[in-house]
This record gives C-alpha cells, sequence and structure tokens, in this order.
C-alpha cells in the first residue's frame, strides 16, 4: 500500500539530504537503514568472538571482488587452465596480488566460519528463537564447502585434479545410485575437461548466488529475533520505559559498525601478513604438490585435501570399508555434517551460555573441540604417523594408532551431539544473571 | 607482530621437514644476488633448457635480473627469436620419451613444488650405477630417468655402503656416503656455488613476482598499521559514553 502521507524529508546528510529524500520517497532506504543499522539494538558486551561474523562477510566481498578479476584472464579449459594461473602469476599486471588474496581469502574464510561456529556454540546462539538463524548458518557452511571444492579445481594442478578424483568417488561409493551420480557430476567417467567447466560455472556464479541470498536470510532472521550475547541473556526482556530501547543494547550503527572497522583492520593486518610474506602458509594454504600440472596418469603418494575438510576426511578414513564398500565412511562423513541441523533441539539446557553451563556440557564441549581439531591435524598426516609409537601397543599394533585415535576422536565427535539431550538436561548449571555482565 | 612473523616463518619447518628419507643440505637462496641470479640463468639455459621446458617463464623477464634487452639477446636466447617468447626446449617430446622413458617435465614451477633444500641436494647426489638406463643415479631422487648433465663440472661420484655390527646391540648398522671418484673440472666449493647459483635462479623462476611482493608487503603493513590505530582511537572516542 502506498503511504497517504509522504514520508519526511531526510535530515543531518547536509547536502545530500535532497537527493536522499528523492530516492526515500521511492525506496525504503531510511527504514532499511534504521532496521539494519542505526537502529538495531544490540547487546554491548559483545566480545573477541563477535568479531568473525563481520570479519566472514568482509572474506565473502574480497572473494567475490578478487575472484571477478581472476575470472577475466583464467581459461576453464584443461589444456589452458594450469597455464593461465602462471600466466596471472606473471604476466597480469598485479595478478599475483589478485590471485593470493583469493586464495589466501579461501582459508581465511573457513577460518572465520569456524571461529563464528564455535561462537555459537559457546554462547547457545543456537537456541530458541535463533534455531533459523543456526539453520541458515550451517547451510552457508556447506555451500562454502561446496564452493571452495569446485574452486579448488579450478588451477589444475595435481592436487586439484585428484582431490577432485576422490572426493567426487565418494558420491560413487553410494549404494545403487553412486556409479550414475559420479558420472553426472563429472560429466565424463574421469575427471576432464568436461569436469572443469561446469566446476567453474559453479563456482563463479552458481554458489556465489546461493551464498549470497544465504547470507541475506542469516542476516535478516539474526535482525528479526535480535543478537545472542557472551551471557546469553535476552536484552529484550529488560527495556527502558522512557526510551523504549533495552537497557544492555546499543544501536548497532555507530558503536559496533566502529568497533568492527577497528577489528576488520587488524584482520587485514593478518591478511596481508599472509599474502605478501607466506602465501602457501607452509603447504596448508596452498600446497606444493598443486605446483605441478594435473596428470591423469600419474597418482601421487599422498593426497590430502586442503585444511579446513581434513577434520571429515579424517573420519572419512577411520571407518572400515563394510561389504567391500566404502560407503560406510562417506555416511559417517555425510552425517558429521547433518547432525548440525539438529542441534537446536538437541540441546535442554536452561541456560545459554557456557559461561554458565555445568560441569557435563563444559566436558563434553571442550572433548568436542579437541576432537574435532586433532581429526583435522590427523586429516593431513598419511595414516602411519605415529606409527612410531605404537610398537609396544596391544590390540593397536602396527602403523594403527592414527586409525584407532581418529575412530575414537570420530566417536567423540558424535556422542557431543547425540548424548546432548541427556547431559544437558540434568547438569549442574549457575543460574543467568538478570542483565548482561559488563 | 613480530611473534606473528615468526610463527609464519616456522610454519614452512613444520610442514615439510623431510624428503625422501635423505636429509637435505640447506641452499644458500638469496634473490638479491643479480649476480648469482644471472649466472645460474646462464647454467639453466645452457644446460637445463637443452631437455627441459619453462613455458611459464619469458626470456623478456630476465630483465629482473639486472640485465638489458640486447644483453639477454646475445647471452641467453640460444634458440628463441622473440624476445617476449617463453622459454621452450628444442628437444623434441617424443625423442626424449625414447630416451629417457619419460618427458623431461617442464621447470617453470619446479623451485616451489619441490623445495631450494631439495634442488640443491638433489643437484649435488648423482653417483655413476651401472644398473641404472643412463649410467647415473641419484641418493636423493632414486632411480630418477635423468643422467648427471653436469658431471664435467662436479666430476663422477661413486655411493660406498659399508655395513658394521652395532656393538651393543648386534643389529647391522648400513650406512653409505657419497664420494667423489674423479674430479671435475671445479673443486668441490666451485660446484657449491655453481649449483647454488642454479638453485637460486630456478627459485626465482618459481615465483618472479617474489621479491616485488615482500616490498609491497612492507607498504601494505605500514598503511594498515596506521588505519588499525586510528580504527581504535575512534572506536575508543565512540565506545566513551557506554556505561
Amino acid at each position: 500500500m502506498a503511504a497517504t502521507t509522504p514520508k519526511p524529508p531526510v535530515t543531518g546528510a547536509g547536502p545530500f539530504n535532497g537527493v536522499l529524500t528523492w530516492v526515500d520517497q521511492r525506496f525504503p532506504l531510511i527504514s532499511l537503514w534504521k532496521e539494519h543499522a542505526a537502529d538495531y539494538w544490540a547487546p554491548k558486551n559483545f566480545n573477541f568472538w563477535y568479531y568473525f561474523g563481520s570479519l566472514a562477510m568482509l572474506v565473502l566481498v574480497i572473494q567475490i571482488a578478487s575472484g571477478i578479476f581472476l575470472t577475466m584472464n583464467y581459461k576453464p579449459d584443461a589444456a589452458n587452465a594450469f597455464a593461465s594461473v602462471e600466466y596471472i602469476m606473471r604476466d597480469v599486471p598485479g595478478g599475483w596480488l589478485i590471485r593470493y588474496i583469493h586464495s589466501t581469502g579461501a582459508s581465511m574464510f573457513f577460518i572465520c566460519v569456524y571461529l563464528h561456529m564455535a561462537r555459537g556454540l559457546m554462547y547457545g546462539s543456537y537456541r530458541k528463537p535463533r534455531e533459523l538463524i543456526w539453520i541458515f548458518g550451517v547451510l552457508i557452511y556447506l555451500s562454502l564447502m561446496g564452493e571452495a571444492f569446485f574452486g579448488y579445481l579450478l588451477p589444475w594442478g595435481q592436487m586439484s585434479y585428484w582431490g577432485a578424483q576422490v572426493i567426487i568417488n565418494l558420491f560413487g561409493t553410494i549404494p545403487f545410485i553412486g556409479e550414475g551420480l559420479a558420472i553426472w557430476i563429472r560429466g565424463d567417467y574421469n575427471v576432464s575437461d568436461a569436469t572443469l567447466n561446469r566446476f567453474f560455472a559453479l563456482h563463479v556464479i552458481a554458489l556465489p548466488l546461493v551464498l549470497l541470498g544465504l547470507v541475506a536470510a542469516h542476516l535478516m532472521a539474526l535482525h528479526e529475533v535480535g543478537s545472542n550475547n557472551p551471557d546469553g541473556v535476552e536484552i529484550k526482556k529488560d527495556i527502558d520505559p522512557v526510551s523504549g530501547h533495552p537497557r544492555d543494547g546499543i544501536p548497532f550503527h555507530p558503536y559496533y559498525t566502529v568497533k568492527d572497522t577497528f577489528g576488520v583492520a587488524v584482520f587485514l593486518i593478518v591478511f596481508s601478513i599472509i599474502v605478501f610474506f607466506s602465501p602457501e602458509v607452509g603447504g596448508y594454504f596452498l600446497e606444493y604438490n598443486n605446483f605441478i600440472p594435473a596428470d591423469p596418469l600419474k597418482t601421487p603418494e599422498h593426497i590430502a585435501p586442503v585444511w579446513y575438510f581434513t577434520p571429515f576426511y579424517a573420519m572419512l578414513r577411520a571407518i572400515p570399508p563394510m561389504f567391500g564398500s566404502q560407503f560406510p565412511g562417506v555416511a559417517v562423513m555425510g552425517a558429521a555434517t547433518m547432525i548440525l541441523f539438529a542441534l537446536p533441539w538437541l540441546d535442554r539446557g536452561r541456560v545459554k551460555s557456557i559461561r554458565y553451563r555445568g560441569t557435563k556440557y563444559r566436558v563434553w564441549f571442550t572433548l568436542f573441540v579437541i576432537s574435532f581439531l586433532l581429526l583435522g591435524y590427523l586429516g593431513v598426516e598419511p595414516t602411519t604417523v605415529w606409527g612410531q609409537f605404537s610398537n609396544g601397543l596391544p590390540l593397536v599394533g602396527g602403523d594403527y594408532v592414527a586409525l584407532w585415535a581418529a575412530r575414537v576422536l570420530t566417536t567423540v565427535y558424535f556422542l557431543f551431539f547425540v548424548l546432548m539431550p541427556w547431559y544437558t538436561a540434568n547438569d549442574n548449571e549457575r543460574p543467568e544473571p538478570a542483565r548482561v555482565t559488563w | 607482530m613480530k611473534k606473528l612473523l615468526a610463527f609464519l616463518a616456522f610454519l614452512p619447518v613444520l610442514a615439510f621437514a623431510s624428503s625422501g628419507g635423505v636429509p637435505l643440505e640447506h641452499a644458500p637462496v638469496n634473490l638479491h644476488d643479480k649476480q648469482s641470479l644471472q649466472r645460474g640463468a646462464a647454467i639453466f639455459v645452457n644446460h637445463c633448457l637443452n631437455c627441459h621446458s619453462a613455458s611459464a617463464m619469458r626470456y623478456a623477464r630476465l630483465e629482473d635480473l639486472g640485465l638489458t634487452e640486447p644483453q639477454i639477446r646475445a647471452n641467453l636466447m640460444l634458440s628463441a627469436e622473440k624476445i617476449g617468447e617463453t622459454m621452450t626446449t628444442a628437444m623434441d617430446p617424443a625423442v626424449a620419451k625414447a630416451a629417457f622413458g619419460i618427458v623431461p617435465p617442464d621447470l617453470s614451477l619446479i623451485g616451489r613444488s619441490r623445495s631450494p633444500d631439495w634442488l640443491y641436494s638433489y643437484l649435488k647426489s648423482f653417483y655413476k650405477d651401472p644398473k641404472s638406463k643412463t649410467g647415473w643415479n641419484n641418493t636423493v631422487f632414486p632411480n630418477v630417468a635423468m643422467p648427471n648433465v653436469l658431471w664435467e663440472y662436479q666430476g663422477e661420484q661413486a655411493l660406498h655402503v659399508t655395513e658394521r655390527q652395532d656393538p651393543n646391540t648386534g643389529d647391522m648398522i648400513r650406512s653409505s656416503h657419497l664420494v667423489l671418484e674423479s674430479p671435475g673440472s671445479l673443486t668441490r666449493m666451485e660446484y657449491d656455488q655453481y649449483t647454488a647459483d642454479l638453485v637460486n635462479y630456478l627459485t626465482y623462476m618459481a615465483e618472479p613476482a617474489q621479491t616485488d611482493r615482500k616490498f609491497w608487503g612492507i607498504i601494505a603493513l605500514f598503511v594498515l598499521s596506521a588505519f588499525a590505530v586510528i580504527a581504535l582511537m575512534l572506536k575508543n572516542e565512540f565506545w566513551k559514553d557506554v556505561k
């Protein structure tokens, strides 16, 4: 419905009042700005962990911007892809910078997202009424994994090629439909030019669109219910009757815009140290084997995915094949990500934040974090790592210490979720304070 | 900040400590030593380019090493005609395959897929082995298809294997080391410098922009540090009234 009375003119923007009034009378400019920034009341007690949401968004922008320039010079063609990346590195002015920004951004995106998710876990940001924010978040995480996987094929190095080969073969293990599915994904019987072309399309168009849509939904859901905070206390319970705003809230703009600007500055310093001084990060951000062009006839000795996939890769390797099929490992790996969706309904604690949680939750949370990090480490290493420690051990024997460690850690990862309804239901929690601690 | 830099500098050591079971020698790489890079480039075009190519490297780029276009044309462009051409080998891949069993790999990025230490150790670890097709073998890259093309300079090494019994455990301990049997035209120290120059050049060629990159990095860090300080002051100013 069109407003019957025209909106009041915009004030406070000096020489721009006129043009902003013109726009505002035709577009919800001021109301959007108020809803999402100037009049969005956020808790005042955000701590260090609260930087990573805005930083993840910054990395998304960095990836899209640098990606556009890479696309101008990259050739999605099995015969030219590898050389075109080196062309960018050597002959395109500033090309090396754009490429390193993009390759560093990929890993930094996951660092931000993992820290952002850890924050959500610690402070119960997935609890009612924020379940949908969490679900959108998990969808963002899954899309990001797809985006990273598709993008990793594009340089067409040995690790690009064989990594894609391994991951697509995982889909091939699904009973009945697997083989057809794997061929459908590749567009060929092997990873080939057809695969590269479609992965390019998915990487530069499909998944970025999905990601942008999900980020918008994630933010809209957040601004609908309001932000959680390190105390897990709802600030909307304590409204100042005079102003009508939460007593523990502050407007997002200018307080958090200016605080996040500082976060951005520090983040960009870390980002630049990597881009300019160590873009490979010891083979973790750019694998050494990926500087060898893809060779379909030569399988590398040790195929390791990039670090952000390794916790799940370790789970995959930990599960033995059953009935001559690798599918159980694949199913476990899939379940490890899918179980995240159920989290809001598994947690029955009376408090949200780990600050007031009881001993049982704290122990389980600590075990979960340790198992995720150790699985990540094990996924990077060959299964024979730690072989030298196993000589005297019964049962385990041989080179299988790491394998058994991965099995135990995978179990811990799942038990954290599966047992949550019980250990959170009768925990020795402390009462939440009435207002946020500050 | 310094701690962070130190940590980042340490990371590569953590990740790539081992290689092939043979301890690697440290390669004295110095990308600011233009004399060494120029000598390395000359060694590369004279010896490596006969069989290997460097298809990502243009001759014109050698101006990075402080050379002028006429100097590059006169001294380094042995088979190419245009300065903008990339370094391609004259050897036919089919001929190479017949001779060595594989097509010699492109070396544009060998300084990145292999570490400089690996390359340096590899180039010094050839030995005569009558059992191999080429008559050569290598301790860093066992059964490598490549012969020691630098033998005239290094001379011929042999692998001496000794076995002795450990007096405490009774286990046999096998140890092997390379012995120079007939010297080449360079002394051991001269050959070390010779291979160091070549590895220096290969490291440069794998990423010609890396000197540039570090230069711009310093500037970026200065600008961003100033930005961080201003942003922090601004944040503190705004947050004064949050009670």
